[in-house]
C-alpha cells in the first residue's frame, strides 16, 4: 500500500513522533522504504552559519542531525535515504516540488505546532503542503 | 571548466532569475543606502553613489556570484567620527585606503585567518551591529509628533504584514511608497531626505580626493581604514558562508576580498563610502531567484536608473519611513536563536559575546568590540586547557608511583602539572605517563626535567613514559635534560 514513504522533518521534538508514525506504516508493506527530507530554510543559513562557522560545518551539524532519525528506522531493517534540500523561498515550496516529483505513496509531516502569532509571521508550512502535495499527506502533531 | 564556460555559467545560466532578483535588490537598495548615509553624517548621494559603483564592480570581479554588496550599516557605523572630525573628502581617501589594505588581504590569502575570529565574537558582532542600527534611529525620534510615530508604526506594519499576502514587490518598498504618498498628500510637514543632504541628479565622476597627501592624512585615515577593512572583510566572507549555504555552493574566499577591496577603491575615487557584502540584502536575492553575477549587475545599474529619474521623489520620502526600515534591519540582522539558546551554550562562549556587544555598544566601533571578543576568548581557551589532570596509581608490592598525564602542557598548565605531584611522597620508583599528554613548549620540557630532577634529588627512581612523537620532537630541538630525550 505504502511503499515509497516521503518524511519530512525539521528536527524538532516533532521529528520523532512523525519518524515513529512512519515507521509504522512502512511496516505494513514489505518492501517498503522511507525517505527522510530535510529541509534547510533560508533564513536559518544566516543562524546555522553563525552558530557552526561556515556553510560545510552547518552542512555536518544537519547530516549528524539527520543521523539519528535513519538509525531509528535502520533499527527496523527499513531501508532509507536522505536527501537534504535547500529551500531558498519558503520551506513548503520545497517539499512540495519534491514530493510532488518523485511519486511517493505518501508524506508523513511533523507539524510545529507553532502559536497563532507564529503563523502569521513564519507561515503555515504543513498547510501548504496539505493543499499542494499530490500523494496523501499525514500531518503528526 | 574552462573560462568560457564558468563565464556563461556565472553570468547566463539563470538571466530571468537574476535580473528580477536584481530589480528587487534595487528597489530594497535605495532606503538603506539613503539611510545609511544619515548615519555616517554624509549626503544620501555618498551612499547611493557607493551601493552603485560597488554592486556594478562586485559583479565582475566578486569572488561570490549571488552575493550583493553595498554601503552597509557596519561601515558607515565606523565612519561616523572620522566625517565629523575631518569631513567628507577624508572619508574618500579612507575608503581607497580600506580597499588597498582589502587587496592585500586577498592577495595574500587571509582569509584562513578567519578562522581566529570566534563564533561567539561573530555573533556577538552581528548582535551588536544590530543593536547599533537600532539606536541609531532614536535621533529621529527626538522631538517629534505622534504624526511620525504612528508613520514609523505604519512602515512597519506594512513590512511585516504585506509578505503574508503577497511577496511579488517587496515590503520594503511598498512601505516607503505608501507612507511617502500619504505624507505628501496630507501635508504632514515631517522631516525628509531631502533635510538631510543633496541627491545626486548626474552619474558619479571619477574624482582625486582633495587632501593633502602626507604623512599627516595617512596618521588621520589609517586607524579607520584598518577598521574599515577589517570589519568589511568579516562581514563579507559572513555573507559568503551564507549564500554558499542557501545555495548550496562553493565560493572563493580570496578572490571576494580581493573583489570586496577593488570594488573599494574604485568607489572611493567615484565619491561613495566604504562599503561590503550585505547580508540581509543577499538573503532577499538569493530568495528572489538570483543565483549568478548577473543580479548585482542589474542591482547596480537600476540603481542608478532610478535615484536619477527618480530623484525629485527620492527627496520627499519622510525620515519616518527610513527610521521604519531601519528598525526592521536591525531586526533582522539580530542573531535571535543566539538570545534563546543563551542558556545552552558554555558560559565563557556567552560571556565573550556579551562582551563583543558591550564594548561595541559602548565605543560605536565593531573592530574594538570583536578585537575584544578574540582576546577574551583566547584567553578563556587558554584557561581551560590549562587544566591538567593527573591520576595516581599506587603499587604496594614494588613500592612504585605512576602518574598519567591528561592534558595539554605549556606554559600556562605546567604549575597546575607540578602541582599535582608528590615529591615528598615515601616510594621507590616514579613513573611518569604522558600517553595522554602533549608537550607543547619550552616551559612544559622544563617542567619534565623538573620533575626528574627533584625526584632524582630524592634517591626516587624516574621513567617517563608514552611521550608522543611531536613531544618527543620537542624534546630533542629544545635539548631537554631529560634522559627522554635521549640526550
Amino acid at each position: 500500500m505504502y511503499k515509497n514513504i516521503l518524511l519530512a522533518i525539521d528536527g524538532s521534538d516533532h521529528s520523532y513522533r512523525a519518524t515513529e508514525k512512519a515507521i509504522a506504516l512502512a511496516e505494513l508493506t514489505p518492501d517498503a522504504a522511507i525517505e527522510i527530507l530535510y529541509v534547510v530554510p533560508g533564513n536559518k543559513s544566516k543562524s546555522d552559519v553563525l552558530h557552526y562557522g561556515d556553510s560545510d560545518s552547518a552542512s555536518r551539524k544537519r547530516t549528524k542531525m539527520l543521523q539519528e532519525y535513519e538509525k531509528m528506522i535502520k533499527e527496523k531493517s527499513i531501508p532509507v535515504e536522505t536527501t537534504v534540500l535547500h529551500g531558498k523561498d519558503g520551506i513548503a515550496e520545497a517539499i512540495i516540488a519534491h514530493a510532488n516529483e518523485g511519486g511517493y505513496d505518501t508524506l508523513v509531516l511533523g507539524s510545529r505546532g507553532l502559536s497563532a502569532v507564529q503563523t502569521m509571521v513564519l507561515g503555515s508550512v504543513s498547510h501548504k503542503v496539505m493543499k499542494y502535495v499530490k500523494a496523501p499527506v499525514m500531518m503528526v502533531k | 571548466m574552462t573560462t568560457l564556460e564558468k563565464v556563461k555559467t556565472e553570468w547566463f545560466s539563470n538571466v530571468k532569475g537574476d535580473v528580477l532578483a536584481g530589480i528587487v535588490v534595487a528597489l530594497a537598495l535605495i532606503p538603506e543606502a539613503i539611510a545609511f548615509s544619515i548615519i555616517a553624517g554624509v549626503d544620501p548621494m555618498v551612499g547611493l553613489y557607493a551601493s552603485f559603483c560597488i554592486s556594478i564592480v562586485i559583479a565582475f570581479i566578486g569572488g561570490r556570484p549571488g552575493m550583493i554588496s553595498g554601503a552597509t550599516g557596519a561601515m558607515a557605523l565606523l565612519m561616523v567620527t572620522l566625517v565629523a572630525e575631518h569631513g567628507l573628502e577624508y572619508l574618500l581617501a579612507a575608503t581607497i585606503l580600506t580597499g588597498v589594505l582589502q587587496i592585500l588581504f586577498g592577495v595574500f590569502r587571509l582569509s584562513v585567518f578567519m578562522k581566529l575570529v570566534p563564533r561567539s565574537v561573530m555573533i556577538g558582532f552581528v548582535n551588536a551591529l544590530a543593536i547599533l542600527i537600532f539606536t541609531s534611529q532614536l535621533q529621529h525620534f527626538v522631538g517629534e509628533t505622534w504624526v511620525m510615530y504612528s508613520l514609523v508604526a505604519l512602515t512597519l506594519a506594512i513590512i511585516y504584514i504585506l509578505p503574508r499576502f503577497t511577496r511579488a514587490i517587496p515590503s520594503t518598498l511598498v512601505a516607503i511608497v505608501v507612507v511617502t504618498a500619504l505624507a505628501i498628500f496630507m501635508n504632514f510637514g515631517v522631516r525628509t531626505v531631502g533635510d538631510m543632504g543633496t541627491l545626486p541628479s548626474t552619474l558619479p565622476i571619477f574624482l582625486i580626493p582633495d587632501i593633502p597627501l602626507n604623512l599627516d592624512t595617512l596618521a588621520i585615515i589609517f586607524p579607520y581604514s584598518l577598521a574599515l577593512a577589517v570589519v568589511g572583510i568579516l562581514e563579507s566572507l559572513l555573507t559568503q558562508n551564507i549564500v554558499d549555504d542557501m545555495t548550496d555552493t562553493e565560493s572563493d574566499k580570496n578572490k571576494e576580498s580581493r573583489g570586496q577591496g577593488i570594488a573599494n577603491v574604485t568607489t572611493g575615487f567615484f565619491g561613495g563610502m566604504a562599503g561590503c557584502a550585505m547580508i540581509g540584502q543577499s538573503v532577499i536575492n538569493v530568495k528572489s531567484g538570483a543565483t549568478g553575477r548577473l543580479s548585482s549587475l542589474t542591482a547596480g545599474i537600476v540603481l542608478l536608473g532610478m535615484i536619477i529619474t527618480l530623484q525629485g521623489v527620492v527627496v520627499q520620502i519622510p525620515m519616518a519611513a527610513l527610521a521604519g526600515i531601519m528598525i526592521m534591519v536591525s531586526i533582522g540582522t539580530f542573531d535571535w536563536s543566539s538570545l534563546m539558546n543563551i542558556h545552552r551554550i558554555p558560559r565563557s562562549d556567552a560571556a565573550v559575546m556579551i562582551t563583543v556587544v558591550s564594548v561595541v555598544v559602548y565605543t560605536h566601533d565593531l573592530s574594538i568590540g570583536v578585537f575584544a571578543g578574540i582576546i577574551m576568548s583566547a584567553l578563556f581557551f587558554a584557561w581551560k586547557i590549562s587544566k591538567v589532570k593527573v591520576e595516581e596509581h599506587f603499587d604496594m608490592k614494588t613500592n612504585a608511583m605512576t602518574y598519567e598525564v591528561h592534558g595539554q602542557l605549556f606554559f600556562a598548565s605546567v604549575e597546575d602539572y607540578l602541582d599535582q605531584i608528590n615529591f615528598d611522597a615515601d616510594v621507590q620508583k616514579v613513573t611518569i605517563d604522558l600517553s595522554n599528554a602533549h608537550l607543547w613548549d619550552d616551559s612544559a620540557v622544563g617542567a619534565i626535567d623538573k620533575t626528574e630532577h627533584k625526584f632524582e634529588q630524592r634517591h626516587i627512581e624516574v621513567a617517563i613514559t608514552g611521550m608522543n612523537k611531536e613531544s618527543t620532537k620537542l624534546m630533542d630541538k629544545i635539548g631537554g635534560l631529560s634522559k627522554a630525550s635521549g640526550h
